[in-house]
């Protein structure tokens, strides 16, 4: 049997293209919890931002709007979650649900008038080049701008966390928020951000599967990706590098369920669909066994509000 | 001018008027929704809040949608109270049903008084072994159960999936995905004619007045609350954290593992793919709008269960999308959520004297 190298390439791209929504809303929700906020509704910021972008594109026919409308509109509802959360100091895990149930109600609400409309062709970027190489073409050049990105992104975040006076703010807000405020640091304003900046990329990766990666609009699209993003972050120790590979072991396991359907590898459909959930328990727990590491790595002021008075 | 000023301790009174006016503040941005897309608001929550209840049949459907609301937030405030994040209700309630299901399904051409306890028994345990597992895991290897709980939910209806469409799949059903009818003993009987409302609503009741007898009269009980509001306290005072974590799971997942018994040995009388429209998240709003009191959860399971009827009425009547009941429901939550400040905070009005 003569497997053909590119065909690998092509699988390759596959995997990666599935692991960009996963890389861009754990990025976004990493520097969320690195300022010292849990934001447990990424799930309904990235449905939020799956039927924002579909309407936008199909309303207005422009994919750059599109594209920056769906980052706003996770900017928007995440706004409420920074209001409640850091105004009115309510407890992150509740209020990250009520956003979660609250964004799956409103994108289905608005989605009802989109359902069955085809989605539009997402530009591709070095189309000619795909065939140049073998197996690296197809793994390095067609993609979208969104792909290139993701890509991109977590060096982006490590840089900014590392290297970046800014970056150094959010992490003392996250690690020690009181000593931040007597630095003069505006603890509430750095959490504002860094939540409304959560928002914005798990709205572009809720853009991303309804425009590109399935473009359409399908009720309840995101199918938990929101959650597996989450459980990402804890799996990356809140690193954003090891997001990359955390993101393209849960891109292979969905992938992969479909070429084992196409050979006809005599497994329950079931069973293979529930592979991505599954593994993420045992990654968990084998992540979280280490109880000193997780401790360590953990942003100290994770989940808990901070209030001035206090 | 107003000033916030923070209260020297939390309001008792207020503890209790805030879920009403969250609920009041849902209906006023509720109606702001609707006209906004284009109803009429009174007419709309009209047909979302009263028309659903008017008649006989309609307080019936309300009390059916009501019980495994109250029954699974019963079991979460355990969770809650004690700080352990259970959201995977959802899963429990599907893994008790499928056990339950499963023994039900043994017994398909028996008749017998023995039938039905067995059955309810099995999906008790089935929702206790699936909640063990987060409980378990938290416990033992430091697992988020938040996560692992919700993971949990994509998995047991993955299981149930497999199993209706699958070996469980009624042999004569002409491939539906459903299992065969249980028999009339595995089924909990209803308690009017031509109404849907059944006897699990006794369990629920069962539910709300052992909860308030552990919670209020049991040292256990105490525990649990002294747990909720400072771990290092209930460390310091002795407290078995393991075992009460472990506990308070299992009792949780028993609660929504009955409710899933609710769901297929009421009316319906067999497993398939929708067994529960989400009753295991909504509950979470439940328990937080009931104030994790067994009464309040009464209370809150009633007010949040007109809004499935709400959404089913709306849209036949208006059509209005029926998703707009997820809308309320994650509203009410946010409300609630957000006039909790008053507990903490209140507004002094100061006069402006020069």
């Amino acid at each position: 049997m003569i497997i053909d190298i590119n065909f690998i390439g092509l699988i390759i791209a596959s995997i990666m293209a599935s692991a960009v929504p996963l890389i861009l809303a754990s990025c976004g929700e990493l520097i969320t919890e690195r300022s010292g906020v849990l934001n447990l509704g990424v799930e309904g910021m990235m449905i939020i931002g799956a039927i924002s972008g579909f309407a936008l594109m199909t309303v207005t026919g422009s994919l750059i709007i599109a594209i920056f409308g769906a980052m706003l509109a996770g900017v928007l509802i995440s706004s409420i979650f920074a209001f409640l959360t850091q105004t009115l100091i309510t407890n992150h895990v509740a209020t990250g649900l009520a956003l979660t149930i609250f964004g799956i109600g409103i994108s289905a609400m608005i989605g009802k008038n989109f359902v069955g409309i085809p989605g539009k062709e997402f530009p591709i970027l070095f189309e000619s080049l795909k065939d140049t190489i073998p197996l690296i073409g197809p793994i390095l050049f067609g993609h979208s701008i969104v792909f290139y990105f993701a890509f991109a992104l977590p060096f982006m975040t490590n840089y900014f966390l590392k290297k970046t006076k800014i970056g150094l703010i959010v992490r003392a807000v996250g690690d020690s928020p009181v000593s931040a405020s007597n630095q003069g640091i505006k603890v509430r304003l750095v959490r504002y951000l860094c939540i409304l900046y959560g928002g914005a990329m798990s709205g572009l990766a809720g853009a991303y599967l309804s425009m590109i990666y399935t473009p359409q609009w399908i009720e309840n699209m995101t199918g938990g990706r929101g959650w597996i993003a989450l459980a990402l972050v804890v799996f990356s120790t809140w690193n954003p590098i090891k997001i990359l590979i955390g993101a393209m072991i849960f891109g292979g396991l969905t992938i992969i369920q479909f070429h084992m359907q196409a050979i006809g590898v005599r497994i329950p459909v079931q069973f293979l669909t529930a592979l991505p959930y599954i593994v993420t328990i045992i990654v968990l727990v084998v992540i979280s066994r280490d109880s000193r590491k997780i401790r360590l790595s953990t942003p100290s002021s994770l989940g808990k509000s901070f209030h001035k008075d206090n | 001018m107003i000033k916030i000023v923070k209260r020297d301790q939390p309001s008792r009174a207020i503890f209790f008027f805030t879920p009403v006016l969250a609920i009041f503040l849902t209906l006023v941005a509720g109606g702001l929704i609707f006209f906004i897309l284009g109803f009429k608001p009174f007419e709309a929550l009209k047909f979302f809040f009263i028309v659903p209840i008017a008649d006989k049949y309609g307080f019936s459907e309300l009390l059916l949608k009501a019980t495994p609301l109250c029954l699974i937030a019963i079991g979460l405030s355990f969770c809650f109270k004690s700080n352990n994040w259970n959201i995977g209700a959802e899963g429990q309630l599907t893994f008790g049903a499928i056990v339950s299901g499963g023994v039900a399904l043994l017994f398909y051409e028996q008749e017998g008084f023995y039938i039905l306890p067995i059955v309810i028994l099995a999906g008790a345990i089935g929702g206790m072994l699936y909640a063990s597992i987060p409980a378990i895991l938290k416990t033992y290897f430091n697992t988020n159960e938040i996560l692992v709980s919700l993971m949990l939910v994509y998995v047991s209806k993955l299981i149930l999936d497999y199993l209706v469409v699958g070996p469980w799949s009624n042999p004569e059903g002409f491939n539906f995905p459903e299992t065969r009818q249980f028999s009339d003993s595995a089924k909990l009987p209803l308690l009017f004619e031509g109404l849907r409302i059944h006897a699990g609503i006794f369990l629920a009741l069962a539910a709300v007045v052992i909860s308030w007898f552990v919670f209020y009269k049991t040292y256990l009980g105490f525990q649990m609350k002294v747990s909720g509001f400072s771990l290092k306290t209930a460390k310091y005072a002795g407290y078995k954290g393991k075992k009460m974590i472990i506990l308070v799971f299992l009792i949780s997942g028993a609660c929504a593992g009955l409710a899933g018994v609710g769901e297929i040995t009421g009316p319906i009388g067999q497993l398939h793919r929708e067994i529960s429209p989400d009753y295991g998240f909504t509950a979470i709003i439940v328990a937080f709008l009931g104030r994790l009191h067994p009464v309040g959860i009464i209370f809150a399971s009633l007010v949040v269960a007109i809004t499935y009827l709400g959404a089913e009425t709306a849209q036949i009547f208006m059509q209005i999308p029926k998703y707009t009941g997820q809308v309320f429901q994650g509203m009410i939550l946010f409300f609630l959520l957000a006039s909790d400040y008053l507990l903490f905070f209140k507004f002094k009005f100061i006069g402006s004297k020069k």
